[in-house]
């Protein structure tokens, strides 16, 4: 079963490998999406030397990591469960012997390790030649940031499986994982730092999932805080990860109980 | 002429189609109206939370960023009607549907358009209007009779500008393997033409206006309505570059289309 497993893994890596094309233009997306905001922030600091609690090279720093962090994390299986639902795939999937959802996560897997070390990586060494930029110092701060980045990795995957679950009793909502996409962007801090929101906002989004998926390996990634405080991050990871199984869970019994083949 | 006749016709025709089709998924028709007013409304949480921490971006205040965000709501509205085949690739190219498309009397570039056609995007045109209603009170504003002939002028350029480059990026499909296409990339790049190209550094300013011109959707037209004399000249240029590049995506639109060489299904 494992070797299954690390077996689609391989095999999306290498169908992302496989379009030459796509690979380009992603390295390109990433470098205008950070060169993008480090222009629009600097526009933004103007002259200041602080905005909420981070100076201009620390915010920019923040987001080259917040868009690292993105290219593991990030991936579209809501749209691929959808479209297998769309065409009838699924019922194949159904009958296969083995999970469906779990082969979804390995291949998201497989994309997010592509994404990883072809896009972010390259994208986040041309970003340090131009502007200031810190590593971890410490093989533990890598590690840590590591160990948090798998859990914000699952626990994106668990929130594209959920909207992608909705597919069975909706048929269609594209408009719904649409919406999810840029609701995550924003409030799991990829495009303000969550410190940037005013008060009131950041006490809701302490009790949402979503700081779980980057800000919380962005903040680990800047040494900002103290071990212990990362681990207590990466607990509270570890923590949403098996609160967001649960309607994973039942939306998923539901699902195969009610499935309605259109075509296919 | 006779020809454009004959695509309106089929327009009528496949707008039928569609509502007959949308209302059968009603949940999903409200959800996508739902889930266009929340993007739209996020954008704008991202500008209201920024200018809580400083008072202008560049020369620009908050209220004049909010406007230029609603102006290019709507030209972006209007391209969504009638460009809106994201998955082209994948629904015409790969699954050999273009061998269907080339069959058909009208021209093949109309024919993906009406296939794909999404009228309820119009309502992004009504939230664009009222949040330039609100910048505009802000700003206090004020107006002449002809603007809103100017106004509707810019729009349609803005979204041709818009269809232009899509079609172009569209029609890549046909010479390369790439699967998923670079659709991802410009829905990100899209979004920087919406802040005034004035912050950013002369590469990416010459990007933004000459290569892949989103700020001549957004911040170039918004300009003439906020009387910002400086770009004057940017705004008047709005309609001569609509033509180049909806030309430009024509073009390599039916090039792409002599190459294509079916799916072999």
């Amino acid at each position: 079963m494992r070797k299954l497993y690390m077996e689609l893994i391989r095999m999306r890596f290498l169908t992302m490998l496989a379009y030459r094309v796509n690979y380009y233009s992603g390295i390109i997306i990433y470098a205008i999406n950070i060169g993008a905001y480090y222009f629009l922030w600097g526009a933004i600091y103007g002259g200041q030397q602080q905005l909420g609690g981070l100076s201009v090279e620390q915010m920019t720093s923040y987001v080259a990591i917040a868009w690292m962090s993105r290219a593991f994390y990030f991936n579209n299986i809501d749209m691929e469960i959808a479209q297998d639902v769309r065409e009838g795939k699924v019922a194949i999937e159904m009958i296969r012997p083995y999970n469906y959802l779990s082969v979804k996560t390995a291949q998201a897997f497989g994309e997010g390790i592509f994404r990883f070390l072809f896009f972010a990586g390259p994208g986040i060494f041309l970003i340090s030649l131009i502007i200031p930029f810190s590593f971890p110092a410490t093989a533990q701060g890598w590690g840590l940031y590591l160990i948090s980045l798998m859990f914000a990795f699952l626990i994106n995957t668990q929130v594209n499986l959920l909207t992608g679950l909705f597919t069975f009793f909706l048929f269609r909502n594209d408009g719904m994982m649409r919406a999810k996409r840029v609701i995550v962007d924003l409030m799991s801090g990829l495009v303000l730092p969550i410190s940037f929101f005013p008060g009131w906002a950041q006490t809701v989004m302490g009790f949402l999932p979503f700081q779980a998926i980057n800000y919380y390996p962005s903040l680990i990634f800047t040494g900002a805080i103290t071990s212990g405080r990362a681990w207590e991050l990466i607990g509270f990871q570890l923590i949403w990860m098996f609160i967001i199984f649960v309607p994973i869970l039942i939306l998923w019994r539901l699902a195969r109980n009610r499935l309605v083949v259109q075509g296919g | 002429m006779q020809n454009m006749k004959h695509i309106f016709g089929i327009f009528a025709d496949y707008l039928s189609q569609y509502f007959k089709t949308r209302l059968a998924y009603r949940a999903d028709f409200l959800g996508d109206l739902a889930s266009n007013l929340i993007s739209e409304l996020i954008n704008l949480v991202f500008i209201i939370v920024v200018f809580q921490h400083v008072p202008l971006m560049g020369e620009w205040t908050r209220d004049e960023i909010i406007f230029i965000y609603g102006f290019f709501l709507v030209p972006y509205a209007l391209f969504s009607i009638f460009f809106g085949f994201w998955d082209f690739n994948e629904r015409y190219i790969i699954r050999g549907e273009m061998d269907r498309i080339l069959t058909r009397p009208v021209h093949n570039l109309a024919q993906v358009c009406l296939e794909s056609i999404a009228p309820d995007r119009i309502f992004g045109v009504i939230s664009g209007l009222i949040i330039m209603a609100y910048a505009a009170i802000q700003l206090d504003l004020s107006f002449y009779w002809y603007d809103p002939i100017i106004f509707i002028v810019l729009s349609i350029s803005g979204a041709l500008i818009y269809g232009g480059v899509y079609t172009a990026i569209s029609a890549i499909s046909f010479f390369s393997d790439s699967r998923t296409g670079i659709t991802p990339m410009i829905y990100n790049i899209q979004q920087y033409g919406r802040y005034p190209v004035d912050v950013y550094n002369k590469v990416i300013r010459f990007v933004l206006t000459y290569v892949l011109p989103f700020a001549f959707v957004g911040v170039y037209p918004a300009a003439y309505f906020l009387r910002k004399e400086t770009w004057y000249t940017y705004a008047a240029m709005t309609p001569v570059m609509a033509v180049i590049f909806f030309g430009i995506g024509i073009l390599v639109w039916n090039v792409g289309v002599s190459k294509y060489r079916g799916a072999g299904s």
